[in-house]
């Protein structure tokens, strides 16, 4: 590998429900896989995607492997950025609190541990679209 | 006689929920399984159409797939919860199921 | 191919991995190291001890790097670090420990 590591801004798209469709877990995987390349990698929850982050989920009685404890993983993996569409969250009738409690420790100021989810509006969330190298949706 | 209506889409990706309603007679029960539970929860955008329902349809939620996706609190009141026990029990119980794919 | 443990035959998947891990103990870990060729001690029960906690509390394997990054934080800079961790586990720390550990292999682990 050469010494000029190329880091480019990739966000991923999370738009669809967990457990209905495969979507989601592919999603995760995919983040948690590209998070060994040491990218700049944000996180972007809109539409039923806001469903994954949902507290106290409990797949016991489908049968399904319940990944949501996974996403708290995501701070281990240096993703600072997790945005949750405001307009998604308020027309589903859920709030902040209703998802779980995200964190990362901010390198810069001691390993301080801050919030990783950002709430964003629609409008937000076009602008920090337009400003990746790279756009994956799910 | 009475009809039993299964709704497994989010309201919010699919429109088999409201279409579901439009068409279901008086009587008739809504049965809300996979992620067409979301559709129980209280303060969605869906609920008055659930509401309106539930004037003269009976709704039951499949409890598990509530508790899978965390959003099993919080209910419309009114709405039924059923384990698969009772999702076997509603569908002997009515003449005959459509699901609403 | 099954894992042989005090008579008791455990399923695992192609590359010797556990296929459950509820089939996981103590002897059935020595089983597993035996198989990559290990010698388990107090250090290595340390770090594979470490990635079931980590697999109970997230419900995934960590990649080495993150690894690393949280044993140094749990056990300390002199275990958080590649070389140290290399030298219990010399083909691959992710993959190795995770074999002893009971889990599926890391995702990402090629």
């Amino acid at each position: 590998m050469s010494d000029e590591q190329v880091t480019k801004k990739f966000l991923y798209v999370n738009r669809k429900a967990p457990y209905g469709t495969i979507y989601a877990l592919e999603s995760l995987e995919v983040v948690l896989i590209g998070a060994a390349f040491e990218q700049d990698v944000s996180l972007a929850f809109i539409g039923d995607g806001v469903y994954q982050l949902t507290k106290g989920q409990d797949t016991k009685g489908i049968g399904v492997k319940n990944f949501s404890p996974t996403y708290r993983a995501l701070g281990e993996y240096d993703i600072q950025k997790i945005y949750v569409e405001k307009e998604s969250l308020e027309a589903r009738g859920l709030t902040l609190d209703d998802l779980q409690h995200l964190v990362y420790e901010d390198e810069d100021d001691d390993w301080a541990e801050k919030d990783a989810i950002k709430l964003v509006s629609a409008k937000e969330l076009g602008e920090i679209m337009e400003q990746q190298d790279v756009v994956l949706s799910f | 006689m009475s009809m039993l209506h299964t709704v497994n889409k989010s309201p919010f990706n699919s429109d088999g929920l409201s279409s579901c309603l439009q068409c279901a007679l008086a009587g008739s029960s809504v049965l809300l399984i996979e992620d067409g539970v979301y559709a129980a929860r209280r303060g969605t955008q869906y609920e008055a159409l659930v509401q309106e329902a539930l004037k003269d349809k009976k709704i039951y939620a499949l409890q598990p797939d509530l508790e899978a996706r965390g959003v099993k609190s919080n209910l419309i009141d009114g709405i039924e919860l059923v384990d698969y026990a009772g999702f076997v029990d509603l569908t002997t119980d009515h003449d005959s199921v459509q699901a609403w794919l | 191919m099954p894992l042989e443990v005090n008579g008791k035959t455990y399923e695992t998947d192609e590359e010797g991995y556990l296929a459950n891990l509820s089939d996981w103990s103590e002897d059935v870990a020595k089983a597993l190291a035996e198989s990559e060729g290990l010698e388990m001690t107090e250090n290595h029960w340390e770090v594979v001890n470490f990635l079931r906690e980590y697999y109970q509390e997230y419900q995934i394997a960590p990649a080495v790097r993150v690894l690393t990054k949280a044993i140094g934080k749990k056990l300390g800079k002199d275990k958080g670090n590649s070389k140290y961790l290399y030298e219990l586990f010399p083909y691959g720390p992710a993959k190795q420990a995770c074999k002893v550990a009971g889990l599926p292999k890391p995702t990402g682990c090629v």
